[in-house]
């Protein structure tokens, strides 16, 4: 038999129907639904009388427009309300199972699936949201859709979908103290640009790979999608089924060893191919900061930001232009030590049990300026217990940052937490486009560790330097 | 969806590389409920001041452009966010086709399945055509899907590349989705199969 990709493993086991000159048919195994991206596609369902083929495989949760402070729907603003109140009736309606706001299980999707072991290895796993590809931590082939693809599954549990080519990155090597998965992934968008990977999955290789946690590997796949690419992976192995044995949606017993056997295939066969290759050294990587409006657009924390005459006229040089004149910074000119507003720690890039514990290690027995505002945001309910249970909350609140309620919260600003016009932000989550975390505000993407550094000096820190 | 056949229309330039879903729809409109009335708020912080006046420098506010149905973009167009609500402010907004030097996938996927059609040009006839609109903004080009043909007055008609499920859905007004459906068997079929093989192998 022919080497395979874990891509094409994925693939070939999903493909239901293939036929000249029509997309694949695609089953999905794993549908993942919220508030924001899924009315319109039960409303679409409704026109046509039809039922969802699945209940069971479609499983909702919501997380973009929820309040992060106490309270519950009661302060949610009235078309945030309506939209998470449809969401219920939907779910009612159509037999779908939904973790509502303040259910145990409730949480960020790309962090609620996870830890209830509903993201496996070897399935399909789709949601109305790009950051799907976080999933892909567990080799599973999972990647974000729209709304009128949300109801092609919804009513059929397949999408039509064309083969994507294939990309290796290889990291290897060990990173220096206070550099870690997010800096892998910042630097690689930083390298190939945010079209870098368009119409490819990414396979993430290496003994850098190897050494690194779900939590962290989760962090690498869920900003695939900010290279271009339309999944990221990750081959399973032991720490993937550590993870996953006795999670409440995981196999369990003798199903476990079963699906051990049936997981334990999956990874890329020796001698496969790839479309195309990058190999990247974590030994050299610094801490990573974006300074621009995309997140390809970053450097070494302690890099001078870029001088667009160093580029010939075009629309580089332009680009370059226009995204420092939106972040209101100076060719050239350093970084660090530049004071800062705001600091979000969250989304579901970092807002993990293992990604709070590292902004806490910085921030333990130091203290916010008063000028600096910091929000702690745990993924989920389940991060929060945990959280709570170490007594970081305490630590946090001690620092003199706010500990909310789970949400995306001032990752896309829909809930009522966002950054004001002109304000600056070093945040933990994935997109510094303009205007993400509120109209008019300025976003620096790193690290739990470099956003706990600005924590608590409220500047742009080189967190090596409080380590 | 509409259909999309043959369309005749100035163009609006709208030439920044990578412009992401953010842009094309802020996230605080996408709290609404159905796909309509979009269009006023697409590129809503490009084109309107902090007061919500319209910018007179931003193209789409621009006399010269207003009824284009076609965009001139840039490269990587629509990246980031899957949000539909991109392509349905688009829309909204009046446009069918887009022309550009590459998509971001998911964007892509999305705008066809709301009867926009994305072009892809090579890059030296997207900067002929837009230095050709920046001396002549009523410049009108037809879009002839029919024969996947772009036509340029004084050019020879310029050909471009569909696959051709995305064309027949397009020039016949369908979506995917009655294909999906009138296929239920083959699933029933693969998932029988599938359910199968995995409980030969002891797992669910
Ligand atoms: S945390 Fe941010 S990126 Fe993640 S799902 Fe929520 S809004 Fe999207």
């Amino acid at each position: 038999m022919t080497a395979r990709t874990l891509f094409r493993k994925l693939w070939e086991e999903h493909v239901v129907s293939e036929a000249p000159g029509v997309p694949a048919m695609l089953y999905v195994d794993l549908h993942l639904i919220h508030e924001v991206t899924s009315p319109q596609a039960f409303a679409g369902l409704r026109a046509r009388g039809l039922r969802v083929r699945c209940p069971e495989r479609t499983i909702a949760t919501m997380d973009h427009s929820t309040p992060t402070v106490p309270g519950g729907l009661a302060v949610v603003d009235a078309a945030g309300r309506a939209q998470l109140e449809r969401l219920r009736e939907n779910c009612e309606a159509y037999g779908v199972r939904l973790y509502p706001l303040g259910a145990p299980e409730n949480g960020i999707v790309h962090v609620m699936a996870p830890e209830l072991g509903l993201s496996q290895p070897g399935m399909t796993i789709v949601c109305g949201d790009s950051h799907t590809s976080t999933h892909g931590a567990f080799g599973a082939l999972a990647f974000g859709i729209g709304t009128s693809e949300v109801e092609h599954v919804l009513a059929t549990q397949c999408l039509l979908q064309r083969p994507a080519k294939t990309y290796e990155v290889r990291f290897d090597g060990t990173p220096r103290p206070g550099v870690g998965p997010k800096d892998y992934i910042l630097a690689l968008c930083a390298r190939i640009g945010v079209s870098g990977a368009t119409g490819h999955v990414l396979e993430y290789t290496g003994s850098a790979i190897r050494q690194l946690s779900m939590e962290g590997r989760m962090t690498l796949c869920n900003m695939s999608i900010e290279c271009g690419a339309r999944a990221g992976l990750v081959a399973p192995d032991d720490a993937t089924f550590q993870y996953l044995a006795g999670r409440p949606f995981a196999p369990q017993g003798a199903a476990f060893d079963a699906a051990l056997r049936r997981w334990r295939r999956l990874p890329t066969d020796e001698g496969a191919s790839f479309d195309r290759r990058l190999e990247l050294d974590v030994s050299t990587l610094a801490p990573m900061l974006t300074w621009g409006t995309n997140p390809g657009m970053g450097a070494a924390v302690d890099a001078p930001l870029p001088r667009p005459e160093d580029h010939p006229a075009g629309p580089v040089r332009e680009a370059l232009e226009k995204s420092l004149e939106y972040m209101g910074l100076t060719p050239g000119e350093p970084l660090l030590g530049r004071p800062i507003d705001v600091v979000f720690i969250g989304s579901c890039t970092n807002s993990r049990l293992e990604d709070l514990r590292q902004a806490a290690s910085v921030m333990r027995g130091r203290k916010v300026p008063p000028q600096v505002r910091v929000l702690v945001v745990p993924g989920s309910q389940q991060v929060k217990r945990q959280a709570e249970a170490e007594g970081l909350h305490e630590l946090f609140r001690a620092a003199g940052a706010e500990w909310r309620e789970p949400g995306c919260s001032m990752c896309i600003a829909m809930n009522g937490d966002e950054l004001l016009p002109g304000q600056y932000a070093v945040s933990t989550s994935n997109r510094n486009f303009e205007g993400r975390q509120g109209k008019g505000g300025r976003t620096f993407l790193g690290s739990p560790l470099t956003a706990a550094a600005a924590a608590v000096t409220g500047r742009v820190t080189d967190v090596r330097q409080l380590l | 969806m509409q259909r999309l056949q043959r369309i005749r229309s100035k163009v609006a330039p709208l030439l920044v590389d990578n412009v992401d879903t953010d842009q094309i729809i802020p996230a605080r409109f996408l709290k609404v409920l159905d796909k309509h009335g979009l269009g006023q708020h697409c590129f809503a912080d490009w084109r309107y001041d902090a007061e919500g006046r319209p910018l007179a420098s931003f193209v789409l506010n621009q006399a010269r452009h207003a009824g284009a149905q076609i965009l001139l973009v840039g490269d990587n167009f629509g990246c980031g966010s899957s949000r539909e609500h991109a392509p349905w402010a688009l829309l909204g907004a009046g446009f069918r086709v887009l022309l550009g030097t590459s998509f971001a996938d998911i964007f892509r996927n999305n705008a066809l399945k709301n009867g926009i059609l994305p072009v892809t040009l090579d890059a030296e006839l997207h900067e002929r055509l837009a230095e050709r609109l920046a001396r002549h903004p009523e410049l009108e080009l037809t879009v002839d899907l029919e024969r996947c043909r772009l036509e340029v007055p004084d050019e020879a008609s310029i050909p471009f590349s569909l696959d051709e499920f995305a064309r027949h859905c397009l020039l016949e007004g369908v979506d995917e989705l009655g294909y999906l459906l009138a296929r239920a068997p083959l699933i029933a079929q693969y998932e029988a199969e599938r359910a199968a093989r995995l409980a030969a192998e002891g797992t669910p």
